[in-house]
């Protein structure tokens, strides 16, 4: 183990004293540092306030919350019944009029009217069927391909909620039953409408959105239990709330110029007779970034990666392809008891350097560059301070297993400008395909088997399945999970290592 | 052998024939070295296998251009095209046989032209070859003005990034340095390019950055959108590939080598 120790001195030695690769190492974190902390990336809310701030819902996370909501008190258990009639598209600001797949209308349940407080709802979509929804983050399917017209009821019991609906009236069927621990016993009950944001590809990584908006019919409105009074509210949930701006850009990287879920037409409900007619806009879900959501990630910050990253790749693969070129590998290979050894060695000392510099490199950026957009009027989806550690160390991690595959290629090519262009073509290329040439469908198939699949790690805000929105990989969307990606590039690291380490041990040097 | 004979004509020679033996000394480099046909053959079949497999997984949709798909290989080739140039350069530094052939031709400007057109000339045969098969199996008229237009630009493409990197290679001697530096140019300046929020700024970089200008050679749908006019693009990246000579081929005439 000794002899294992002295080797990694070794390699330490050759690394730090050879002067381009200090430059080079410290030319890494300057230029991922650089670009991620200076550029002058601007926005704002379009609101003269100075405060960009989204409500909270009850899991903590940020959410939209805004919908026409025709409600009353409900003090205590009992239920409400009503037949949405119709649910049709409108026109807002001057767009052809067309129904949003996410569009909803149904009954929910809520902690007051304050955005972002708890609530259950039993819910018809433009293209989703019905679906029981609570709390921003919880989404249980009902009947599919159900559209236009449905029966739906929602009851209260205790702090239970359960969703039913029909197709006649008479057979109810249960979609989905929701606990909302914390629920007061008088809570604000009655009929809503709202409808997201649109977004749809433009060529390959430019995107387009706006707003959209919905009208539905409700009739044959029912109550039972405690209901306290007899009338109706009118509500628009969230109307004014600070409508954020995304970079002041119309692509893949800002979200849409037409910013923030769009107010152009003020909601409006109409009642005659028995019969609701309500329109709205906007949406009630968790709060996502890109195309059709607002404002950036902090994976905005680590755009610097790249240019570190073929820093760092010349480096690893110079660090056995210069020994190639000079012949010192016949001395280093005969000096040590084993030529796996030697290798081991220098890709442990590789790997360390370079985890190191990636590390302070990713730490600085995602502390600090978040702060110079928030300075400057952007707005930053916050990410929990597991995730930002996660986009740290795998950022680091990133670039130190992407060093160490340029070693391997090194010794398998032994010409340092051939790894450094295979490991460049295999980590980088698809993922700038993806971004820019590929169809959706080859770029996350791209990005599933390269090496390139390990920039997920820098993914920081989930998919949500019930969220319209551009999950491709323009948008900071990745297919696999962040350390499933990260297992494509170790695999591939591995694979590569293996073969050198046979044939370092084969092959005349 | 004739060129030979010319040769020993001496300092009383023709220009043209004296530059007549070095265009044929470097011929004769690079047709007896053992990686060329290897690094030629590469970038034929890199290019060509990227463009099909794209083709037959992803036909055009999504508002994609058909033909900027069908020739996605270029995106690989011209790495390879750019190394094989580094290396011709590079290589000599390598092995220390630059002072042999500067001692043989002092004439430094004129070693580095005929290297220049030697390089040009091999990679324009494999693009020759590489984009025609590209578009083998597509259903792109290939007689059709900007499907022509985008073939014919993309072999252009190719060459011009080849003397990009033999103009970087001889500037920077170390042939991995100056591949590092060629691949930052060709594959991470338009990530970072991309990354910028201003719009304005964002569409200056794409008219100067000399792939996301000499790309716009290949594009047949959209061109109202382009940043930059397809043949501009083009003269983007010449312009590139000129200054690249240029500084490489003052840098080697002033230099040590």
């Amino acid at each position: 183990m000794t002899g294992f120790l002295r080797l990694v001195h070794a390699e330490f030695t050759k690394l730090r004293t050879v002067r381009g690769w200090i430059v080079g190492l410290i030319l890494a974190v300057a230029a991922m540092t650089g670009l991620g902390v200076l550029p002058g990336m601007s926005g704002g809310c379009n609101r003269s306030d100075s405060h960009c701030v989204l409500p909270v819902g009850p899991g903590g996370e940020e959410v939209t919350d805004q919908f026409t909501y025709v409600h009353q008190a409900l003090a205590g258990d009992g239920s409400l019944t009503v037949r949405v009639a119709s649910l049709a598209g409108a026109a807002a600001g001057g767009e052809v009029p067309r129904l949003a797949p996410w569009a909803k209308a149904g009954l929910l349940i809520k902690d007051g009217t304050r955005p972002g407080s708890a609530y259950a709802a039993v819910l018809l979509t433009g293209a989703h069927g019905v679906r029981m929804q609570y709390d921003f983050t919880h989404d249980r399917a009902g009947a599919a391909g159900v559209s236009g017209s449905r029966w739906l009821r929602l009851t209260r019991t205790g702090d239970t909620i359960t969703g039913e609906e029909s197709a006649d009236g008479t057979a109810w069927t249960t979609v989905g039953t929701a606990r909302l621990p914390g629920l007061p016993a008088t809570a604000q009950a009655g009929l809503f409408v709202t409808s997201p944001q649109y977004a749809e590809q433009v060529g390959v990584a430019g995107a387009m959105g706006g707003p959209t908006r919905a009208t539905a019919a409700f009739d044959h409105v029912a109550r039972q239990g405690a209901w306290a009074g007899a009338e109706w509210t009118t509500d628009s949930i969230g109307d004014g709330a600070a409508e954020l701006g995304g970079p002041a850009a119309s692509d893949a990287h800002g979200g849409p110029a037409a910013s923030g879920p769009g107010r152009d037409e003020a909601p409006t409900v109409e009642r005659s007779g028995d019969t609701f007619t309500l329109s709205g806009s906007g949406d009630i879900a968790p709060a996502v970034a890109g195309a059709a959501g607002i404002g950036v990630t902090i994976s905005q910050t680590l755009v610097g990666t790249f240019a570190a990253l073929l820093f760092l790749v010349v480096i690893g693969a110079m660090f056995v392809a210069a020994e190639y070129r000079r012949g010192l590998i016949r001395t280093t290979l005969a000096a040590a008891a084993g030529r796996g050894r030697v290798l081991a060695a220098k890709a442990v000392v590789l790997g360390a350097v370079t985890f190191a510099a990636g590390l302070v490199a990713a730490a600085i950026v995602v502390t600090v560059g978040q702060r110079v957009l928030r300075a400057n009027g952007v707005y930053v989806h916050p990410a929990s301070a597991f995730t930002e550690v996660r986009v740290v160390v795998g950022t680091a991690a990133l670039l130190a297993v992407a060093a160490v595959f340029a070693l391997a290629l090194g010794v398998l090519l032994r010409r340092g400008t051939l790894a450094v262009t295979a490991a460049v073509a295999l980590v980088v290329l698809p993922y700038l395909l993806a971004m820019t040439v590929l169809p959706a469908g080859a770029a996350q198939w791209l990005l599933r088997v390269s090496p390139a699949a390990a920039f997920a790690l820098q993914q920081s805000t989930p998919q949500y399945p019930q969220v319209a929105n551009l999950y491709t990989p323009p948008n900071g969307y990745f297919p696999l999970p962040p350390w499933a990606g990260f297992a494509v590039l170790a695999a591939w690291a591995a694979v590569a290592l293996a073969a050198a380490t046979i044939l370092i041990r084969r092959r005349d040097a | 052998m004739t060129d030979c004979t010319a040769a020993k004509q001496g300092p009383e020679g023709h220009a043209k024939d004296r530059q007549g033996v070095t265009l044929h000394a470097e011929w004769t480099k690079l047709r007896s070295s053992p990686e060329v046909p290897w690094l030629l053959l590469a970038v034929v079949a890199t290019t060509v296998a990227v463009s099909l497999t794209t083709s037959a997984l992803a036909p055009a949709g999504d508002g994609a251009d058909p033909v900027r798909v069908s020739l996605t290989g270029i995106q690989l080739g011209q790495a390879v095209a750019a190394v094989f140039a580094i290396l011709t350069i590079g290589g000599e530094y390598g092995t220390g046989m630059i002072r042999t052939t500067l001692a043989a031709m002092p004439r430094r400007t004129a070693v580095l032209a005929a290297k220049a057109t030697v390089v040009a000339g091999a990679v324009l045969v494999a693009g020759a070859i590489a984009v025609p098969a590209s578009l083998l199996f597509s259903p792109l008229p290939l007689g059709d003005g900007p499907v022509l237009r985008a073939a014919a630009g993309s072999v252009l493409y190719l060459a011009l990034i080849a003397l990009l990197g033999l103009g970087l290679g001889t500037a920077v001697r170390n042939p991995t340095v100056a591949a590092g530096l060629l691949l930052g140019l060709l594959y991470v300046a338009p990530l970072l390019i991309s990354a910028f929020a201003d719009p304005d700024w964002r569409r200056h970089l794409e008219q100067i950055a000399p792939t996301s200008a000499g790309l716009a050679i290949q594009a047949t749908t959209g061109l109202d959108a382009l940043a930059i006019g397809p043949w501009q693009g083009l003269g983007v990246l010449a312009a590139w590939a000129a200054g690249a000579l240029l500084i490489g081929g003052l840098l080697l005439h002033f230099r040590d080598a």
